[in-house]
């Protein structure tokens, strides 16, 4: 049975540089405290060669001249810890998270996929590199060696067993994690190494430095033996970043979310998954002439909001991250956020890839990722109460209607697609007011609103009337017809009538920019009752 | 002469190699598949509307344009394709569209405020693609208004949508996409079908009041009570009723000729070899008796019914429900 180890070096480094990729070649320090009192927490390799040391105060560092200055982000440590959880799980079902920057995986029963041990660990190396991560691998049959070997060995590691001892042996003595009290101790009489430490007497040793004496000579030997703790897969894939300037402006915005959607992306397709939602959550600065502005104008103290949410639903499982920025894009311009912004937070819900076998003799429709985005863009432009599909309402309310989000029949019906009616155009199975005639339906054009009209009436029956500037003779109408309704809340009570109308030859030269009337027509008129006039609800057309 | 007009053919050709195959080469068009319209005279009259390519549908208001793109989008439902309707002014019926076939679930509508905003939704709709019918109805925008859309946006429609399987159809009330439309048809009214005769006379006292009842609901009633009788129609307004309209389409330019071309009355068929496309424009003539057996006519009338009429003719459970 093998275990293989996965360390990041330079962990709080590697978390803000996989934020930022341009750093990945640069020399980068970390500083971390309260102002003006910041120091080094953290540098990696380059910026250690500088000159940089642990402790130095931000004012000396800056004066290195090549060497890029970041403050410590806690929100993406822990993003780059899920990442490296996630870069486990995506080859092995076992998985121990030992320390934010390690974790252990059992490599039984992967050779059958992936081949040899060393083939395993190249393909650690290789899916890292994808997450944004440089890691350093060990593989070894015991727990704690793997970990040592990890932390102290650059590069792929592997360790034959019988081995452990000789190949820790020049590990330094501070791979071991022991405590700070114990480290000077054991700087102090000389021992720098595992090997010199595990060379120790262990009962004197345990003498002068207790039980943790015993376990740091033991763990130098590569003999601590133990079994792996495993970690519970999570469902929790999220990621954020804290601006070091407030941003306002879309596209500057664009640019980090393009960035942590594609983290994002990548996680879940290293766990092939894909996201069904995407959470947008951006902390706002609080502005306090913007906070006044608001106050004067609504005579109410009251604050801008701290939070702006918005909440992304898909209605197919995506992880195409260019698309899923285009469609946060459309979704942010109809809607921006009310202030600057200064740290971003994107968290997605994650589902199963969508698998779909279409029909080979369905008709074509729309990809739902491209219907997804071409709805988008359309509720950008005309708002997003007006696309979608009608679905009458159950009242006899005229123009009663709402509109649904559209969704291609296959997604509303869970995959499978209804088979389209027999050749020859025989309609499907509808409800009871779909109905096939042999003749076609008249078509009814609504007007929204409906216009008002002028109606003379002859012995009670309209017999001419005026709309859109033009005057027209009733030759025929058929009604009134009573219709009314809902008096508890929204009541209407109306007398329609069918009217045929012929135009006068100067009606028909006086072409109004909205509807210029043609030489005759059936119309829809109404009185409404409530209302004492009468207006035009559509035309027969 | 013959030698400047050779080496300037040779020049052409040089120049175009690689990018245009035989460029002085005739080229047949190829056939075009139409989709049938639910309405036989007009699919008689046209074929069908084509795929891939641009259908205008002029005429004024009450012309019977909506009349078409109802039922053309019930048919397209009802073989399960996705339809679009961009609706430059917002006078889509939706309840009229479901009592015509349409199923409104395979529907995506389109609620624009003008011509400018509709025209953009139709770019983005057909950009998208994968719809197999999308309609731009642009009716109730006044016509000089629409004759300022540039050529060049009718032309790059018909581009989109070539070499897909979209129909792609424009209600206007004038043709304006001249030869980017592969099939213009123009619509008119020819006269309204009342049911009852006699003298509108008022009479106020048997005015039907039906609180909560639908408009279509109470005038199949009074069409069921026309039929059978009971009502004395001479004289009150409310015993007629508007039973539809018979309406003349008019084919004003086709540029295919449909590889779905029916059987006409005299049972001709259409032979399936050779160059099939024929661009042909009429203007206004019948075109009988050709000399190829074809009979041809450039304009074909039809009936449309009424809701509550049609209601009448269904069997008695039906109406029940």
């Amino acid at each position: 049975m093998s275990f293989a180890a996965i360390h990041i070096p330079d962990f709080i480094v590697q978390a803000v540089v996989r934020g930022e990729g341009a750093l990945r070649e640069r020399a980068v320090a970390i500083v971390e405290g309260t102002a003006p009192l910041w120091s080094v927490v953290a540098a990696n390799r380059r910026a250690a060669q500088a000159g940089i040391e642990l402790g130095m105060a931000k004012s000396q560092a800056a004066q290195f001249t090549g060497v890029e200055i970041r403050h410590r982000a806690p929100a993406q440590e822990k993003t780059t810890h899920e990442a490296l959880l996630d870069l486990g799980w995506s080859v092995s079902p076992r998985v121990e998270d030992s320390t934010p920057d390690t974790i252990v995986l059992d490599l039984a029963g992967l050779s059958g996929l992936f081949g040899t041990e060393e083939k395993i660990a190249h393909e650690f190396a290789k899916r890292g590199s994808s997450l944004g991560l440089s890691a350093r691998i060990a593989v070894a049959e015991n727990i704690e060696v793997a970990i040592l070997a990890a932390r102290g060995l650059p590069g792929v590691t592997l360790i034959p067993p019988g081995e452990e001892a000789q190949r820790l042996r020049a590990l330094p003595v501070h791979t071991l994690l022991p405590a700070p009290e114990i480290l000077e101790t054991l700087t102090r009489w000389g021992v720098e190494t595992c090997g010199r430490l595990a060379a120790l007497p262990v009962i004197q040793l345990s003498e002068r430095l207790g039980q943790e004496g015993v376990r740091l000579h033991t763990l130098a030997r590569g003999a601590l033996v133990r079994s792996l703790v495993l970690a519970k897969p999570s469902d929790n894939f999220q990621e954020e970043m804290e601006l070091d300037d407030s941003v306002e402006e879309l596209e500057s915005l664009s640019f980090v979310l393009g960035r942590l959607l594609d983290q994002l992306c990548k996680r879940l397709a290293a766990r092939s998954l894909s996201a069904r939602s995407i959470r947008m959550e951006f902390e706002l600065e609080r502005s306090f002439e913007k906070g006044l502005q608001l106050s004067a104008h609504t005579d109410q103290h009251k604050l801008l909001p701290r939070k702006f949410e918005k909440i992304l639903a898909l209605p197919v499982p995506i992880r195409d991250s260019k698309l899923l920025l285009k469609l946060v894009r459309l979704r942010l311009q109809s809607d921006p956020p009310p202030a600057a912004v200064i740290k971003i937070m994107l968290s997605a819900e994650a589902d199963r890839v969508r698998t779909t076998q279409r029909g080979l003799f369905l008709p074509a429709s729309p990809e739902p990722e491209k219907l997804e985005l071409t709805m988008a863009r359309l509720a950008n432009l005309v708002g997003d109460a007006n696309v979608g599909s009608p679905q009458l309402i159950d009242t006899h309310c005229p123009d009663a209607i709402r509109m649904e989000r559209f969704r291609l029949a296959q997604e509303a019906a869970g995959g499978r697609r209804k088979k389209p009616s027999a050749p020859g155009g025989a309609p499907a199975e509808k409800n009871s007011s779909a109905l096939r005639i042999a003749k076609p339906a008249n078509g009814f054009r609504l007007l929204r609103p409906s216009v008002p009209a002028r109606v003379e009436l002859h012995d009670g029956l309209p017999v001419r009337v005026f709309f859109y500037g033009a005057r027209g003779e009733i030759v025929a109408a058929s009604g009134p017809w009573r219709t009314s309704g809902e008096w508890w809340q929204d009541p209407w009570d109306q007398a329609e009538w069918d009217v045929e109308v012929r135009f006068s030859a100067s009606a028909q030269k006086n072409k109004r920019a909205s509807n210029p009337a043609g030489e005759r027509g059936l119309y829809l008129i109404y009185y409404d009752l409530r209302q004492h006039g009468w207006f035009l609800r559509g035309m027969y057309d | 002469m013959r030698s400047n007009l050779a080496t300037l053919r040779s020049d052409v050709e040089l120049s175009l190699a690689g990018r245009v195959v035989s460029p002085f080469g005739y080229r047949d068009r190829k056939s075009v598949e139409t989709v049938l319209t639910g309405i036989p005279e007009i699919d008689a009259l046209a074929g069908g509307f084509p795929r891939g390519a641009l259908t205008e549908i002029c005429g004024p208001p009450c012309s019977g344009r909506t009349t078409v793109l109802l039922s053309a989008l019930a048919s397209r439902t009802a073989e399960a394709e996705v339809c679009a309707l961009i609706d430059a002014r917002d006078s889509f019926d939706p309840r009229s569209a479901e009592a015509a076939g349409v199923e409104l679930r395979q529907l995506l509508w389109v609620r624009c405020r003008g011509l400018e905003q509709s025209l953009r939704a139709a770019d983005l709709v057909i950009q998208g693609g994968g719809f197999g019918f999308i309609a731009l109805d642009l009716s109730d925008v006044a016509p000089e208004t629409v004759r300022h859309v540039p050529l060049n946006a009718w032309f790059r429609f018909r581009r989109a949508v070539e070499d897909t399987s979209t129909v792609l159809l424009v209600l206007e009330q004038e043709s304006n996409a001249k030869t980017c439309a592969s099939l213009v048809l123009r619509m008119s009214m020819k006269g309204a079908k009342w049911s009852g005769a006699g003298e509108n006379v008022n009479d106020p006292t048997s005015v039907i009041n039906t609180v909560g009842i639908s408009r279509h609901s109470h005038k199949f009633v009074a069409h069921e009570l026309l039929a059978h009788g009971c009502l004395q129609h001479a004289g009150l307004p409310h015993a007629r009723l508007l039973d539809g309209s018979d309406v003349q389409a008019e084919m004003l330019h086709t540029r295919m000729q449909s590889i779905n071309f029916q059987q006409t009355q005299r049972g001709f068929q259409q032979a399936q070899n050779g160059p099939v496309s024929i661009e042909r424009h009429f203007a206004g003539r019948d075109f009988a008796n050709s000399s190829d057996g074809f009979e041809r006519s450039d304009t074909q009338s039809f009936s449309a019914q009424s809701v509550w009429s049609y209601l009448h003719a269904l069997p008695v459970e039906a109406k029940l429900k």
